[in-house]
């Protein structure tokens, strides 16, 4: 008798056990032909990432020591120094709104994620299920945007946002980021296959409109793509620093205005300048160590399709 | 409904209520036409209202400004012909700015693409823990250009940076990353590459994952080692997602300008422009000397560059496609 699949395994003894006899099965016969690779691989592996996280524990240790310790040891040591704390102190109380501008990163980031997410499954639901005029060309118009570097607008754009009156405002840096068209080609594609017509037949029998439609079944069925294109909108913005900088002034900016601001003030003193890196980078880090597995999913699945 | 279940009342109020009645299932029965008709056009919308708005009435808008004399405060000015344009053309700056920005894209997009390639067929293998590793070589992305910037900005100080410091250790001279072009350069896109490889490593790493299994099984029958099979069938089933990188990494590459603004506190590109970006200079010439027309004239000038290299890239990858089909026609051809 041939030994039982693994989904059986999970639907007669849980999921536990599932995955233990799925890794044993890898361990025995590896997946299809593959050999289990030696140490060199793993060697390699750590070197890569010791390069990935070496820049950032160096940003710590530096936050952590005292502008006299940098310049005395150019290669700091590898254990943090003391002054952690009294250099993160010293950011906040400096004159530069660094708490401000924590706190307007935040609104800006979550108010763009929650807004490109709902605008761009709405317009994913539309392309990807509903029949109408222009539907095929007005996507490759959209695809075709994302090449479009609108960057280059910044002038005009700055002159929008005068005659608005928005010119140091955070409206003016929310605004043009509402929905991006990278987030409707996302849905779009992923409702196409995630979506069975026959969920949406149904509800529009039962009378439903079609934006109940769309709340109600749409919605819920895009969650998983709709999460990773929160995540990654949120990690844009959070870095996001050409027209924030060009746009906003003074006491309200966000945090990477901020941090130019903090070199600007600072520039001779090292440890005080990677306390604020530090403090910029921990809540990228958190969601990261939270919910990095889906970024790393939503980069792999957006390479296939793409 | 109401008008039967009130059997009671007769005569002209029932006829009344049986016509409001129809009236009203009219009514739905259109709203619900309208509903089908127009909800697709109102999803679509926000974003087509959104780009025209902030994306494509601006770049266009550019072209404008540049012909006119146009100050940040004083606003629009004389029109002024090809003045602008040919002031950009005979500066130094813009030349220089030009070739940096060349520079550092050629510096970060190599180095990056062949780094990833090995990188994802590293990460190919039937590694133990695959997430951990995955995740491990994307942490730089999440941290913003502006901090890497910073941070990088140390290692590479001229005085008592680090790198300077470890060469030292060694025997060798300092180098000069700041002052001198091509170490100011390397530093900058050390930093691009910082962030990005590990991106793009994960991209490669999902192409590679797509390649049939098979086709490796009767490489290695027909005795094909390891680094054969990579070049001979990792690299070219991987053509179109390097197109995809190199095309993106294009676009964005040109229009750099975090971290070479961050490079040092004042944010010129250096004393004599050594790390002067075009996206840079646009940012000089519009808002530190108030000349939104001749900033106009640079931004519109990098449209038409990255333009036409987006269509050299289109051009070539149609050709490359193209040859491959010939030569597996040929092939198939031969076989026969």
């Amino acid at each position: 008798m041939s030994a039982p699949s693994v989904a059986a395994i999970e639907q007669f003894a849980g999921k536990g056990a599932a995955r233990t006899a799925a890794r044993k099965r890898n361990r025995d016969y590896g997946s299809g032909s593959e050999r289990r690779p030696r140490w060199l691989t793993y060697t390699l592996l750590t070197i890569a990432l010791l390069i990935s996280f070496y820049p950032l524990y160096y940003a710590f240790l530096l936050a952590s020591s005292t502008s006299d310790d940098i310049a005395r040891h150019p290669i700091p040591s590898l254990i943090p120094g003391s002054h952690l704390f009294h250099n993160i102190k010293e950011v906040f109380d400096a004159d530069i709104g660094f708490w401000h501008s924590v706190q307007n990163s935040v609104i800006v980031a979550v108010i763009t994620s929650l807004s490109v997410v709902l605008f761009s499954t709405l317009a994913g639901f539309a392309f990807a299920k509903l029949r109408f005029k222009g539907r095929g060309p007005l996507l490759v118009f959209v695809i075709a945007t994302t090449a479009v570097p609108t960057q280059l607008g910044v002038i005009p754009l700055f002159m929008v946002m005068k005659e608005l009156g928005w010119v140091g405002q955070l409206q003016a840096v929310i605004v043009p980021g509402l929905v991006t068209a990278f987030g409707v080609f996302w849905m779009t594609q992923y409702l196409e296959s995630a979506l069975p017509y026959e969920l949406i037949e149904a509800a529009r029998v039962d009378g439903a409109s079609m934006f109940r439609t769309f709340w109600n079944i749409a919605l819920p069925a895009a969650r998983p793509a709709a999460t990773m294109l929160g995540l990654f909108t949120f990690v844009t913005s959070w870095t996001n620093f050409f027209w924030p900088f060009i746009i906003l002034s003074g006491d309200n900016v966000t945090l990477p205005v901020a941090l130019m601001r903090l070199q600007a003030t600072f520039f001779k003193d090292m440890s005080l300048i990677m306390a604020g890196v530090v403090l910029s980078v921990i809540p990228l880090l958190v969601l990261f160590i939270i919910a990095g597995r889906q970024l790393v999913a939503g980069i792999m699945q957006g390479a296939v399709k793409g | 409904m109401t008008s039967t279940g009130t059997p009671q009342l007769a005569g002209p109020t029932s006829d009344d209520e049986r016509v409001r009645q129809q009236r009203r299932v009219g009514f739905s029965q259109r709203l619900g036409r309208w509903d089908v008709k127009v909800s697709p056009y109102l999803y679509i919308s926000p974003f087509f209202i959104l780009f025209i708005v902030v994306g494509l009435f601006p770049l266009l808008y550019t072209g404008y400004v540049s012909f006119h004399k146009w100050d940040l405060l004083a606003g629009k000015g004389d029109s002024v012909g090809f003045e602008n344009f040919d002031w950009v053309l005979h500066s130094d700056m813009f030349w220089k700015s030009v070739r940096n920005t060349f520079s550092i894209f050629l510096l970060s997009s190599v180095p990056q693409v062949i780094i990833a390639l090995v990188l994802a067929a590293i990460l190919d293998a039937n590694l133990r823990a695959k997430t951990f590793w995955r995740m491990g070589v994307l942490v730089p992305y999440v941290v913003a250009p502006v901090a890497v910037s910073l941070i990088f900005g140390q290692l590479f100080a001229d005085q008592s940076g680090t790198i300077n410091a470890i060469l030292a250790k060694v025997g060798m001279d300092p180098i000069l990353w700041h002052s001198h072009v091509l170490p100011s350069h390397i530093a900058i896109a050390t930093m691009v590459n910082f962030r990005w490889t590990g991106y793009n490593t994960l991209i490669f790493l999902a192409a590679m994952q797509a390649i049939p299994r098979d086709l490796y099984e009767a490489a290695l029958i027909d005795g094909a080692k390891r680094v054969r099979q990579f070049f001979s069938i990792t690299i070219p089933m991987l053509r179109p997602t390097m197109i995809f990188i190199i095309v993106t990494s294009t676009i964005g590459g040109l229009q750099i300008f975090d971290e070479p603004r961050m490079f040092d506190q004042n944010g010129r590109g250096g004393a004599d422009q050594q790390y002067l970006t075009v996206t840079n200079l646009i940012y000089q010439l519009g808002w530190t000397n108030r000349n939104f027309g001749r900033a106009s004239a640079v931004a519109w000038i990098l449209f038409l560059m990255i333009l036409v290299i987006s269509l050299v890239n289109y051009l070539l990858s149609r050709r490359i496609s193209s040859d491959e089909a010939a030569g597996a026609k040929k092939r198939k051809k031969v076989r026969a």
